[in-house]
């Protein structure tokens, strides 16, 4: 072993302009991997969070929505039949729309999710300041983290969103009761308002009726115990006509554009490794062609071919690794000084992952050229082969 | 009575190729001491590269059996055999002689590294060796730093740091000028002399075997003859061999014989 160590650290030492640029390119597929699994968590996080972190088990739709939220209206009787089910703790209306916040001084706006909940229900996120919703007609919002940063609102303040009704932008202020974290959704960040109040906000092609329960898109349903959740959504959709109930995961996976938009990222991601390997593969298979002649030699004077190996595997284990820590590290940097209108999330357990693949595919990619290395006869070095 | 350094009976090896049957080294028979130092020549195709391989457990005999300090190579696993190269035999070869990327000394105690050997006693011997050979100044040099008769003189230096039975020499002169190539294979037979080694050594150039106690001229695969480099060198010029060596040295000229020199 030490014999190996020796060889393959010298042989890098001895050329290290040559092992560092291909460091470095490793470096690059791993800031290109890192980039791109990190964009695919930043916007599956913005299509998703919400309703990812969503405090409820089950989610009703109705049944020709095809799981579709925007398509989706729930009544309020649908609502009070789920909400009195056995197993049901509790259930509570849902309405998805969108809006923009007038920003103090600037004539830009916001885009944000305007979403609608009962007050105190299942769908209501909960707090990190101030109060949650106490009213179910109360001008009155909770702001996600993102939307208070860049609006620089606290609680106490007063915002003021526009939206479109009939042919007329409206503009409603609202009092900001409470700050929430991170609960983006249709990868916008979101005002969390009472159902009554988004039904009057919410942009539709005529005035509010301003009904008191108004329909929502869907109901977040809480189960007594969660671990049931397949037979209670059998149990529901048998007990409540024309809805339909998935849990939190099948709705996010089906809201628009989600799972394309993932696995394109995903494939991007796959060929991304691909390359990595067919390029760490392809360095080392060159390297060990030109090499035959002295690996022949080594073999003739009795060098075992398990030396032979480790070197090679340490070579590219100690690149890999090398490049992995430059890419990772340049990654870091480069993601401080990232526009924050791109949705980059770096999340450990996908930028580990991401890294986990890029250090199997070093030695997986260098396999043809440690099988080649094996294979090469002593011979070779009396110009027999 | 101690075995032969070296010892070859009947030794054959045949190829099969688009199926005709070429016997490539056929029935060679010798046996070699310590502190004897061989020339093999003969002309290109004489089976001498061959015969070396399978002298050095790199290539199997098709019939016959070599010994080397009366170890039977052929009773050996190809993981036996490795180990064997390493501890007994010593090579020097025609070219890529050494380790791109380790220094002279590295080359050198590559092979005391390889039998778990690098001990202060081994890693002196290195070097003295490599100053006895004149590269003092050159221990720490690389490969291409070096002429290619520093890089050989490396190459015999390593060849001898596990002290072998046999040391192997696959034209070590092929690639050095006349002045050089004298100075290589002095320096091989002395140390092959000095310190009672068996040495084989490979050439075509005939003016290099004054330094060899005996010289096997091989021909169509089997030994020919063998004569001492005393002996008169023009036996060897029959019409076959005469292509093969240089002119100059058997003291013909290519319009007596009204053929070409390779």
């Amino acid at each position: 072993m030490s014999t190996a160590i020796h060889l393959a650290l010298t042989e890098i030492w001895r050329n290290r302009g040559r092992f560092l640029l291909f460091s470095m390119v490793v470096a690059l597929i791993t800031l290109l991997v890192l980039f791109i699994a990190a964009l695919g968590e930043g916007l599956g996080a913005g299509n998703r969070e919400y309703l990812e972190k969503l405090n409820a088990d089950l989610i009703a739709y109705q049944d020709t929505a095809r799981l579709s939220i925007a398509s989706s209206r729930i009544g309020c009787e649908k609502r009070r039949s789920i909400r009195s089910l056995e197993g049901v703790r509790d259930a509570g209306a849902v309405g998805f729309s969108s809006a923009s916040i007038l920003l103090a001084g600037e004539p830009e706006t916001l885009d944000i999710s305007l979403i609608g909940v009962e007050p105190g229900k299942p769908g209501e996120p909960p707090v990190v300041r101030g109060r949650g919703l106490l009213r179910s007609g109360a001008d009155e919002a909770i702001l996600d983290r993102t939307v208070a940063a860049v609006t620089n609102l606290r609680v106490g303040d007063r915002v003021t969103l526009r939206t479109t009704q009939g042919n007329e932008n409206e503009f409603y202020t609202l009092e900001v009761i409470g700050i929430s974290d991170s609960r983006k959704y249709s990868l916008r960040p979101s005002v969390i308002v009472p159902i009554v109040t988004w039904d009057k906000v919410r942009p539709q092609a005529g005035k509010p009726t301003g009904e008191a329960n108004p329909a929502c898109n869907v109901v977040a349903v809480q189960l007594e115990d969660p671990s049931e959740v397949e037979s209670m959504g059998q149990f529901l959709e048998a007990r409540v006509d024309r809805i339909e109930v998935v849990d939190r995961q099948t709705a996010y996976e089906n809201t628009p554009g989600y799972s394309e938009q993932q696995a394109t990222l995903n494939t991007q991601n796959g060929f991304a490794l691909l390359i990595g390997a067919l390029v760490i593969g392809g360095f080392f298979q060159i390297q060990t062609m030109q090499k035959v002649p002295q690996i022949g030699m080594l073999k003739a004077i009795g060098t075992p071919n398990s030396i032979v190996a480790t070197a090679t595997i340490i070579q590219i284990i100690a690149i890999t690794v090398l490049g992995v820590l430059v890419g990772s590290l340049v990654t870091m940097g480069v993601a401080l000084v990232f526009p924050a209108n791109i949705p980059i999330v770096f999340e450990l357990r996908s930028g580990a992952m991401a890294v986990g693949s890029i250090l199997l595919i070093g030695p997986i990619g260098g396999l043809v050229s440690i099988r080649y290395s094996l294979r090469v006869e002593p011979l070779t070095a009396l110009g027999l082969d | 009575m101690a075995a032969a350094a070296l010892e070859t009976k009947s030794v054959t090896k045949t190829y099969s190729t688009g199926g005709s049957t070429v016997k490539a080294v056929d029935g060679v028979s010798f046996s070699l001491q310590r502190g004897e130092f061989v020339a093999l020549v003969g002309p290109s195709g004489s089976g001498k590269t061959t015969l070396l391989a399978m002298l050095a457990a790199l290539l199997n005999p098709t019939s016959g059996a070599i010994a080397i300090d009366g170890q039977d190579l052929g009773t050996m696993s190809e993981k036996q055999k490795a180990r064997f190269r390493r501890r007994r035999i010593g090579f020097t070869f025609q070219a890529n002689n050494l380790v791109s990327y380790l220094t002279a000394l590295q080359n050198v105690e590559l092979l005391l590294r390889l039998n778990n050997e690098r001990d202060a006693a081994g890693r002196e011997r290195a070097r003295e060796l490599l100053v006895l050979l004149g590269l003092e100044e050159h221990l720490h040099k690389l490969p291409r730093q070096l002429s290619g008769g520093q890089q050989q003189r490396v190459a015999i230096a390593r060849s001898l740091i596990n002290q072998p039975t046999l040391v192997l020499a696959d034209e070590p002169t092929a690639s050095l000028d006349t002045e050089r190539a004298f100075q290589v294979v002095e320096t091989l037979a002395a140390l092959v002399h000095e310190q009672n080694r068996a040495g084989i050594m490979v050439t075509h150039d005939l003016r290099l075997v004054d330094y060899a106690d005996r010289v096997i001229h091989m021909l169509d695969g089997h030994v020919d003859r063998i004569i001492s480099p005393k002996d008169d060198l023009s036996c060897l010029a029959d019409p076959d061999t005469c292509r093969m060596v240089p002119m100059d040295v058997l003291g013909f000229e290519e319009a007596q014989t009204g053929e070409s020199v390779s």
